[in-house]
């Protein structure tokens, strides 16, 4: 018998700030190639030195998974589980750019140490003292998708009763440069929404999601998490069977599904496939975030952020609304989210509320 | 499921010792090691280190594999494929759409080494640009998964050094839960100068042949290097009567939380990984006959991990050596490598020797097996640590 898994608390470090009650009624719409998160101080939860030798991305993560780890009043996690698609890009840039600059002189450990993708989720371990199972999958736009369903296993096995998940992607200089160049970012001084996309590319930037996920329903419970799907690859003739496939599993009709939460980020091509699952579920209130968060690999993250929000509070932030005329809803039970990333990396996810 | 473990139906490994199962093998029972000077790509290390490279260029790699130009495989795609299609050979696996296979894969360089070759001109020209999207890690897997024609749940572990163990660990208990039939998991590593600058500047890189476990040994040799296993399902297995080469019996993952880099004196993430592996299999630690270590031959690693094999085998610790002398250290390649050892051992009833080894640890009365020897092997523990405190052990169980 499996056991039911909960989100029961969130942190995040974003473009629009940390997590909080107001979070989503202060956002602004993101009209930039690259828009850097909106961090907050360090001070207090990381040591001065170490505040100066952190990448964004450890900083950003540490502050997330403590954010998160608090809601849900766990001190110690039994398992950390983390998610990115491009890892700690600052320290591998800088210490590629030394090994270029210096042809292979006069190099230091610093960057190199910080730069194995493992980093995240390493030093938050350390910060914690927490010497339980600890992952972290690198693969595009299912990293974090990856972390979430080693994270179910390790909580409806009954393994584990408390996991801190998270999703972590930081800008850096040089990567984010040479997306630029191979055209997945928009160029620089271009002023454009998801909504109003007219140049290729689209904007990026960068983030932490972390959500701490037991095996109990708690006061400060978000939602329950149903299930999760991985795809590598994906016609869009074949979305509506992919979509068919994973609520059949679960138990799901098409009509179960109060709102769907689509990876829209500007880019055509991606827009075939939401429009091809939006289709199969009509009655589904179709929103979106990557407006708000912009898109990096973990984004999706953001996404599942915005789904628990919505479970929780039982409204839906009008922000996030994809159309602008939707039927009137006044409870939201199911809610679907699905992204993928130019025809690669599909994934489902599915939560519920509780 | 069964109380034995998960079925591991296939292996493929290409190694700087050997580029087929058999010729690994043959070179274990040799003793003879893959160490040598840096030839595929120009670097001021080149006479300062040794290293376990592969001898054949991306071009002679991407040949063999068949890959129609241009393509943007880098080394760690071409070097995984090249594993991973033997794997998939060894399994005969055949094309069953009822079956639901994925592919989980690790790595840590990724699409490093065309980075570092083609990044300096990335910003001037677009000649190169088809390996901007090669360097994410993931990459590498969506490469190798397309060349296999797999279709469905494929991701990618990156955990440093214990990558490969970690991505095995999930594989396995994706078929214990029941959401695949079978998977192919591994992982894959080419080297680059990225790591090898990286090792020296922390100063942990031997200007000699390691030796692990020995008094006087001086760091590590850096490789390259892929393997996979084909991990399949009860009913799979019995569906298609097929023949199993071992068990995955057992696995654990633990962190030391101690150090970014360095292990804890008393091995506790070690010990953890190596107490809970056994707990999943269900064996005591006596019942472990030999034990791969992750011995990367640096001061640090072999006596933090010797204290952690005192410390779960109570002063009993069986026979165990480290192979990392034979391939250097594959990094997220080296649990999916020693794997394929392991279960080498596991068929053929031989303990690889460590290669080197003359004096034993002062603070440690442990010796590693030396001479390849020969007797019946039930189980064997495969040790995978990393940066990051990440510490993972396999068990795997004879068929």
């Amino acid at each position: 018998m499996k056991k039911s898994v909960f989100i029961n608390g969130i942190g995040v470090v974003t473009t629009q700030g940390v997590w909080r009650a107001e979070f989503f009624s202060e956002v602004r719409v993101l009209d930039h190639a690259i828009t850097p998160a909106d961090q907050p101080s360090y001070k207090g939860l990381i040591s001065p030195g170490a505040i100066r030798r952190m990448s964004r991305g450890m900083k950003m993560g540490i502050y997330a998974a403590q954010q998160a780890l608090a809601e849900a009043s766990v001190t110690i996690p039994d398992a950390i589980v983390t998610g990115t698609g491009l890892g700690c890009s600052e320290d591998s840039d800088k210490f590629l750019r030394s090994l270029w600059e210096n042809e292979e002189q006069f190099l230091t450990p610093t960057s190199f140490i910080q730069s194995t993708h493992n980093t995240v989720a390493a030093q938050i371990a350390l910060q914690l003292q927490c010497k339980g199972y600890n992952v972290t999958y690198v693969n595009g736009g299912i990293s974090f998708e990856s972390a979430l369903l080693d994270a179910l296993l390790l909580l409806q096995t009954g393994e584990e009763e408390h996991v801190l998940l998270g999703g972590v992607d930081e800008i850096a200089e040089q990567t984010y440069a040479f997306l630029q160049a191979a055209g997945y970012i928009k160029a620089d001084g271009i002023q454009e929404t998801v909504k109003n996309n007219v140049s290729p590319g689209v904007n990026y930037a960068e983030g932490a999601q972390f959500f701490s996920m037991g095996a109990s329903r708690m006061t400060s419970s978000y939602a329950e998490m149903i299930d999760v799907t991985l795809q590598n690859e994906l016609e869009v003739s074949e979305t509506a069977s992919f979509l068919q496939d994973f609520l059949v599993a679960n138990n799901f009709r098409p009509e179960d599904i109060d709102a769907v939460i689509l990876g829209y980020n500007g880019d055509e091509k991606d827009d075939l496939f939401y429009n091809a699952l939006q289709q199969e579920l009509p009655l589904a209130t179709p929103l979106y975030y990557k407006h708000l968060s912009g898109q990096y690999d973990s984004c999706s993250a953001f996404g599942l952020a915005a789904a628990a929000f919505v479970l929780k509070y039982q409204t839906v932030p009008p922000i996030l609304y994809w159309n602008e005329k939707n039927p009137p809803k006044t409870t939201w039970k199911n809610i679907l989210l699905y992204n993928q990333y130019k025809g690669k990396d599909h994934s489902l996810v599915v939560v519920r509320a509780c | 499921m069964t109380d034995r473990g998960v079925a591991v139906t296939g292996i493929g490994i290409i190694s700087s010792i050997g580029e087929t199962v058999e010729e690994n093998l043959q070179a274990l029972l040799a003793g003879k090691h893959g160490l040598s000077r840096i030839a595929n790509f120009p670097t001021r290390l080149q006479e300062h280190i040794w290293v376990g490279e592969i001898k054949r260029t991306n071009e002679e790699l991407s040949d063999s594999l068949g890959l129609s130009l241009p393509h943007a495989f880098t080394r760690t795609a071409l070097l995984g494929a090249y594993a991973a299609r033997q794997a998939v050979e060894s399994a005969e696996l055949r094309d069953a759409h009822d079956l639901r296979t994925g592919f989980i894969s690790s790595t840590s360089v990724g699409g490093m080494d065309y980075t570092e070759r083609y990044g300096p001109t990335y910003l001037n020209s677009p000649e190169w640009h088809r390996y901007i999207s090669s360097h994410p890690a993931g990459d590498s897997s969506h490469k190798i998964a397309q060349h296999l024609g797999i279709k469905g749940l494929v991701t990618t572990v990156s955990t440093a050094c214990s990558s490969a163990a970690n991505a095995m660990m999930m594989g396995a208990r994706l078929i214990r839960s029941g959401r695949l039939d079978r998977v192919i998991v591994g992982g894959t590593d080419a080297l680059s100068k990225f790591t090898i600058n990286g090792f020296h500047t922390l100063m942990i890189l031997s200007d000699a042949p390691c030796q692990p476990f020995d008094e006087h040994r001086k760091g590590l040799n850096l490789g390259e290097g892929a393997a996979y296993l084909v991990l399949e399902s009860e009913e799979s297995i019995q569906r298609q009567d097929k023949h199993v080469l071992a068990y995955l019996a057992g696995y654990g993952n633990a962190n030391d939380a101690f150090h970014q880099t360095a292990s804890s004196e008393n091995g506790e993430g070690a010990f953890l990984a190596m107490q809970k592996a056994l707990a999943i299999a269900q064996l005591a630690p006596q019942a472990i006959d030999y034990v791969n270590a992750h011995g990367t031959a640096t001061p640090n690693n072999d006596l933090s991990e010797g204290r952690a094999m005192q410390r779960i085998f109570k002063g009993n610790v069986p026979l165990f050596s480290s192979t990392k002398p034979f391939t250097g250290h594959t990094l997220a390649a080296a649990g999916a490598i020693e794997a394929v050892y392991s279960i080498l051992a596991l068929q053929q009833g031989v303990v690889p020797p460590n290669l080197h080894f003359n004096t034993p640890m002062e603070e440690l009365d442990l010796i590693p097996e030396t001479t390849g020897q020969h007797r019946s092997l039930s189980h064997v523990l495969s040790n995978s640590f990393g940066f990051g405190g990440n510490c993972s052990s396999l068990i795997f169980s004879k068929a």
